[in-house]
């Protein structure tokens, strides 16, 4: 049998190819795009509201909901606002630790700074939000570090999700601006040099330009991921944020869940779709 | 250097294709959604050597449950569930032989033909339940019982009793603006739909002119009430909580001073010496208005695979030692009036009021909100209105 596959493959690299990549490609087909058509399937249907059982007719009864009752809008706009401040806090703050991984450390240096940015991925992300929890608490560790100056804690809140956020998915954002600063040639910062650039010039004109699609595929992930967070806002707010809401529906009202989690892979798109205007692609 | 640059839009289309082509194939899957509830056993056989349990955590421990797994050979598997909607989803997989109901999902249950009838002739300790448990509008429907009550308790108020004094005896603490005013942000309300029966049992006492009879049967004047006195508390909430651990862990920090709880946390509480209270035993651990509560009820699936160890459960579940092991390692009253000689504690049942009807008629079960009022009206607001308003309170 093994003779014939072989004769079969032989001299035919369409075929081999195809076979080579059904699995994969299937996987993405049914796993991906087959959930995404069930969502969108879903967000049509409705629940009886005596059972909770679902009717599976069509109806657009859910976005309805959704653009009529004015929470939505508040929860909506509220995560992407954290999302968006999430996303610029982190890219701020990468970029100056990125920029000195990448061009100033000596090798062991940069060694260490990329297993330090790396480590707090191996602990579990519920120890860590636990932690903020702990920590941001009346009295806990941040009131007690801001006491001399006069000053409280943030408390539990819009404040806090954005902090705990900010911190969790810093790493995200400072491995791919890293990579992108390394690509950087040192050649260009000293021919910018030679020809007179003074060192912000030199900043604004040859590596922000350079690095910025980096900076896009970061913010990628610290935007997606805040926007898909549920557990932080619940843990360290009282504030609802989409996360939050699709869970509470997801055992009562598993069509509008549906219907609201599609709002976040609309934003999505549209966000991938400047990213890539932006050229954060072309390096991928 | 780009050297092959693909046709975005054609790429675009084939993935709107292949959507919609999957959307056809899965519409065509769909079944139909309605089922109808099985019927009642009429012979108990033996054991199918199985049982898939869902339950509260601590309903099914080694405790009670070795000595029923030697008795009967049914090797129980269970799976705790954390919230009604939960159970509900969980039964709805058909996966489960039955299911530890708490009122508000019962009727859920058995609209969606979830469950069977329970034939109570075969539960030989179902004679001596507490009466006032038995044929509730909770477990029973159609004039047929659908399970056999388990315990009840109520939800507590729960204050810091070094800073909240005196000590309050009603709900107004957390629900009158006023008085709740006094512990801004230290307010602890309970993430759920039910707490706006919270307020209406407050409202119920308080507001006689909505003539609120029942918490979970509201129409819309009444309802939008509650909404409101929910609406004016939000601002005065540090916390909504849903998971226990994080109100154990505020309570215990100070975040919290007063809120709604379940026995579980003011125990746990107290043990590790926190300065926590609740209204005591002897006023009933209920504020002077009453408060919302819960009568768990075991419910066997429709497509229970293994219905005849089911019922040797539900029946061993309210055995007398049984009954009263599980109801002392809850923290609840048993359902089982036999239970009260067999507690390790002599006063547990005079401690949580187990022999007193009285007592019982101030606890609001829990219950699945229906469009219909219960009293010939059907303008009651119905458990998707319930979520619906949970959201927008919290804004």
């Amino acid at each position: 049998l093994s003779r014939r596959l072989a004769q079969l493959f032989h001299g035919r690299p369409r075929l081999q190819a195809g076979a080579l990549l059904a699995g994969p490609v299937g996987w993405l087909v049914v796993g991906y795009l087959g959930s995404l058509a069930l969502l969108l399937l879903a967000a049509l249907w409705s629940v009886n509201p005596v059972s909770g059982e679902l009717v599976k007719g069509l109806s657009f009864e859910n976005f309805e909901t959704l653009f009529d009752e004015p929470v939505y809008r508040t929860i909506v706009g509220r995560t992407v606002a954290i999302a968006a401040l999430v996303t610029l806090t982190d890219a701020l703050l990468a970029f100056p630790i990125a920029f000195y991984m990448a061009k100033v450390a000596s090798r062991r240096t940069r060694a260490a700074l990329v297993v330090a940015v790396l480590i707090p991925l191996w602990s579990s992300y519920l120890v860590k939000v636990l932690s903020w929890r702990n920590m941001l608490s009346g009295g806990g560790l941040i009131d007690w570090l801001l006491e001399p100056l006069g000053l409280h804690g943030p408390g539990y809140g819009n404040t806090a999700v954005w902090l705990v956020m900010s911190y969790l998915w810093l790493p995200y954002m400072i491995l791919p601006i890293f990579a992108g600063l390394e690509r950087i040639p040192d050649s260009l910062i000293s021919a910018s040099e030679d020809l007179g650039g003074r060192p912000f010039t030199t900043f604004r004109r040859v590596i922000l330009p350079l690095a910025f699609p980096a900076v896009v595929a970061g913010s990628i992930f610290t935007f997606a991921l805040t926007l898909g967070d549920y557990i932080t806002p619940k843990l360290v707010s009282n504030n609802q944020f989409i996360g939050n809401v699709v869970f509470n529906n997801i055992s009562t009202n598993l069509p509008f869940a549906a219907a609201l989690a599609l709002v976040p892979i609309v934003v999505m798109i549209g966000y991938l779709l400047v990213a890539r205007k932006l050229g954060a692609f072309e390096h991928i | 250097v780009r050297t092959h640059q693909a046709n975005p839009a054609r790429t675009a289309w084939l993935i709107v294709g292949g959507l919609l082509a999957a959307m056809a194939v899965l519409a065509g899957c769909g079944s139909s959604g309605s089922s109808s509830g099985g019927e009642e056993l009429q012979k108990l056989g033996k054991g199918e050597g199985q049982l898939n349990l869902i339950s509260w955590a601590g309903y099914v421990e080694d405790e009670w449950v070795k000595p029923f797994e030697e008795k009967t050979g049914c090797k129980v598997n269970n799976k705790t569930a954390g919230t009604s909607d939960e159970m509900v989803s969980l039964m709805r997989s058909g996966e489960y032989d039955g299911v530890s109901a708490s009122g508000n999902a019962t009727a859920r249950l058995f609209e969606g033909g979830d469950v069977s009838p329970v034939n109570v002739s075969l539960v030989p300790n179902y004679k001596t339940v507490f009466a006032d448990l038995k044929g509730q509008p909770y477990n029973t429907f159609e004039g047929k019982p659908y399970g056999i009550p388990h315990g009840r308790g109520a939800n507590l108020l729960m204050w810091n009793g070094d800073s909240v004094k005196p000590a309050p005896r009603s709900w107004n603490v957390t629900m009158d603006p006023k008085v709740a005013a006094k512990y801004k942000g230290k307010i602890s309300q309970y993430d759920d739909p039910m707490s706006i029966a919270e307020a209406a049992v407050y409202l119920k006492a308080h507001d006689a002119k909505l003539g609120i009879e029942d918490p979970y049967e509201l129409n819309e004047e009444q309802f939008q009430a509650a909404v409101q006195l929910l609406t004016e508390q939000r601002p005065l909430v540090g916390e909504y909580w849903s998971e226990a651990e994080k109100q154990i862990s505020s309570f215990a920090s100070g975040d919290s001073l007063v809120g709604t709880t379940w026995q579980y946390q003011y125990f746990l509480l107290k043990e590790e010496g926190k300065p926590v209270a609740a209204s005591p035993a002897s006023q009933g651990f209920l504020p002077e208005e009453g408060a919302t509560g819960w009568s768990d009820t075991w419910m066997i699936s429709s497509s229970a695979a293994h219905p005849n160890c089911m019922y040797m459960w539900m029946n061993w579940i309210i055995e007398p030692k049984a009954n009263a092991e599980v109801a002392e390692y809850f923290g609840e009253a048993p359902a089982q009036e036999l239970a009260c000689e067999h507690t390790k504690n002599p006063n547990f049942c005079a401690e949580y009021h187990a022999e007193e009807p009285a007592f019982w008629k101030r606890v609001y079960y829990w219950k699945t909100p229906l469009a219909d009022c219960g009293n010939g009206e059907t303008d009651c607001k119905n458990y998707n209105d319930w979520v619906q308003a949970w959201t927008s309170i919290k804004g």
